[in-house]
């Protein structure tokens, strides 16, 4: 009665059997949408989105590409993660240095407070930021759509910037510092030489975190962006909730998800920060 | 000195800026002026009044609060019994169960919320609450895991074999040796868990109920849809009451943290 026996293992088994469930399958169901288009039974041609009823196409592909709007919001996106990613850094990599080279007492306290506003509801604080935006008068003009998505991202995704460099800062080890003040580099020469390579896994994780959010998380461009800014998250959004067009929304996806898997097998390389402490899971 | 003054200065300059907005509502939430920027003449708690006394924001922040407790109560059981099971199973399942468990982590929200939308809807219940909290717990599960992991591996192995030759069945040692060895990770997985899912939005609209709403989809419909400004003043008293709680929050944890530093000197 071997096989009926209790062992630690056979947890792994519930585990498995739900991550195929709303993991695997939810994935391949989007694959599937992708590469097929839907085949209407009647004249009445009523969109069903039904998964009985397709026909296998390259059309959704097609027709995304073909289309200049979507095309401007790849560039868009891109564009806004990398200002934001690049703005993140800059204004990031002091913050960490500071705190964690400081011999102050608060030292704690004072990383708490820069981490604290990643737990206060994001949206809440996009809303709060458009407000302060609409005070001090940046909703004049139209043209100011882009910077005032900017500085929201910039400003919800910079806790996240902070954690993952602090991290790596304050695991580096001192003697090293030491030897190459020894070794006769000045500070200038120490800060570009030895921290700033040592402390790349750090920012690397920084990156990873923003970049991704930024190009699809629609929450902050819809709410600052006052409608004119379009990134890719909000292309799918578009396709489900308002064309609800199932198969060019999964297709989109799609492409969205190989460009991550593409990014992640890069950067995967060069960060060894699990995902946990970036997320401040650290600190509880 | 001076340099002392200018890193103080940097720091506290990036703090202003990160509580700038929030600071702001917090003081309007005591104005009963409709737009901010514009000092209106009565001032009060009228706005605290009326977001305790509408029955629509005191549903949204009750649903938020139950579906964030519930959806990481069940992905920390979850991401612990997976944890435990990955942890102790062949290395070729390992890497397996290991490998699909990044999946949600490195994917975008946006996919996964709908892809979770899609599978709901095929196995034909749609957008209920059971797809929104498999959504969250989905959101959730892989930061339990994650956490829970690292704790495994400090373990010492010997000590459930011990458990086991002490004449333990499998099930007691597991509660009563492994269990409570690895409970800082399943708290903190638990935390995580409640932090994420309180703060999502994207994988809550796309699995919720039609006529369902979180703090989240709520605030975002008051804002993104609602033209410049806010529709809803009463909003500005409930972030001002989740700041302060964040606040108390940080307050006692330096106490206690305090605590902790002087019972180990």
């Amino acid at each position: 009665m071997k096989a009926l026996k209790f062992s630690r293992k056979h947890l792994g088994i519930p585990y498995a059997l739900f991550m195929a469930m709303f993991v695997v399958l939810p994935l391949l169901l989007i694959i599937l949408y992708a590469f097929t288009v839907e085949v209407p039974t009647s004249e009445a041609e009523i969109i069903t989105n039904d998964i009985t009823k397709f026909s296998f196409s390259f059309e959704n592909f097609v027709k995304f590409f073909s289309n200049s709007a979507n095309i401007r919001a790849i560039y868009i996106s891109f564009g806004l993660a990398i200002i934001t990613t690049a703005i993140c850094l800059i204004l990031a990599y002091p913050v960490a240095y500071i705190l964690a080279r400081s011999k102050m007492k608060s030292k704690s306290v004072l990383l708490l407070l820069f981490i604290m506003p990643m737990w206060i509801n994001f949206v809440l604080r996009t809303a709060a930021m458009k407000e302060l935006l609409f005070a001090i008068g940046m909703y004049r003009s139209n043209k100011l759509s882009m910077v005032n998505t900017v500085i929201g991202m910039v400003y919800d995704y910079l806790p996240f910037t902070i954690l993952p460099i602090y991290t790596v800062l304050i695991k580096l080890d001192k003697n090293v510092l030491e030897a190459s003040t020894d070794l006769g580099a000045n500070n200038v020469q120490t800060f570009t030489k030895v921290v700033i390579p040592l402390s790349m896994p750090g920012v690397i994780s920084a990156i990873t975190m923003v970049l991704l959010p930024t190009t699809t998380s629609y929450v902050i461009s819809d709410t600052l962006g006052n409608g004119n800014v379009t990134i890719i998250g909000k292309l799918i959004e578009d396709q489900f909730s308002t064309m609800f067009d199932w198969h060019a929304g999964s297709a989109i996806a799609m492409i969205l998800l190989v460009l991550i898997f593409i990014t992640m097998f890069v950067t995967r390389k060069f960060s060894d920060d699990d995902e946990v402490n970036v997320r401040g899971g650290g600190l509880w | 000195m001076v340099k002392k003054f200018i890193k103080r200065g940097y720091l506290f300059l990036i703090l202003a800026i990160m509580y700038a907005p929030i600071i702001l509502l917090t003081v309007y939430s005591f104005n009963l002026s409709p737009d901010i920027g514009v000092w209106a003449k009565e001032w009060g708690f009228d706005l605290y009044v009326q977001l305790f006394t509408s029955e629509d924001v005191m549903q949204t922040v009750l649903n938020t609060l139950v579906l964030a407790f519930v959806a990481s109560f069940l992905a920390t059981i979850l991401g612990t019994i997976g944890a435990i099971g990955t942890f102790y199973s062949k290395k070729r399942v390992k890497n397996a169960l290991n490998g699909v468990t990044q999946i949600p982590v490195i994917n975008a929200e946006i996919v996964t919320a709908v892809s979770i939308a899609l599978v709901c809807t095929m196995l034909a219940f749609g957008r209920t609450y059971a797809s929104l909290l498999i959504g969250h717990i989905v959101l959730c599960f892989p930061f339990v895991y994650l956490s829970v992991l690292p704790k495994l591996k400090q373990l010492d192995g010997n000590l459930y074999e011990a458990a086991l030759d002490l004449g333990a069945s499998p099930t007691k040692a597991l509660f009563t040796v492994i269990l409570p060895e690895i409970m800082p990770g399943i708290f903190s997985g638990f935390m995580l868990s409640v932090t994420l899912s309180l703060d999502d939005y994207i994988v809550t609209t796309f699995t919720k109920p039609p006529t369902f709403e979180t703090i989240s989809t709520y605030v975002f419909d008051a804002y993104a849809k609602g033209g410049k400004g806010s529709s809803v003043p009463a909003l500005r008293a409930l972030s001002a009451i989740i700041f302060l709680v964040m606040i108390i929050f940080l307050v006692v944890r330096n106490f206690v943290g305090r605590k902790k530093d002087e019972k180990k000197n």
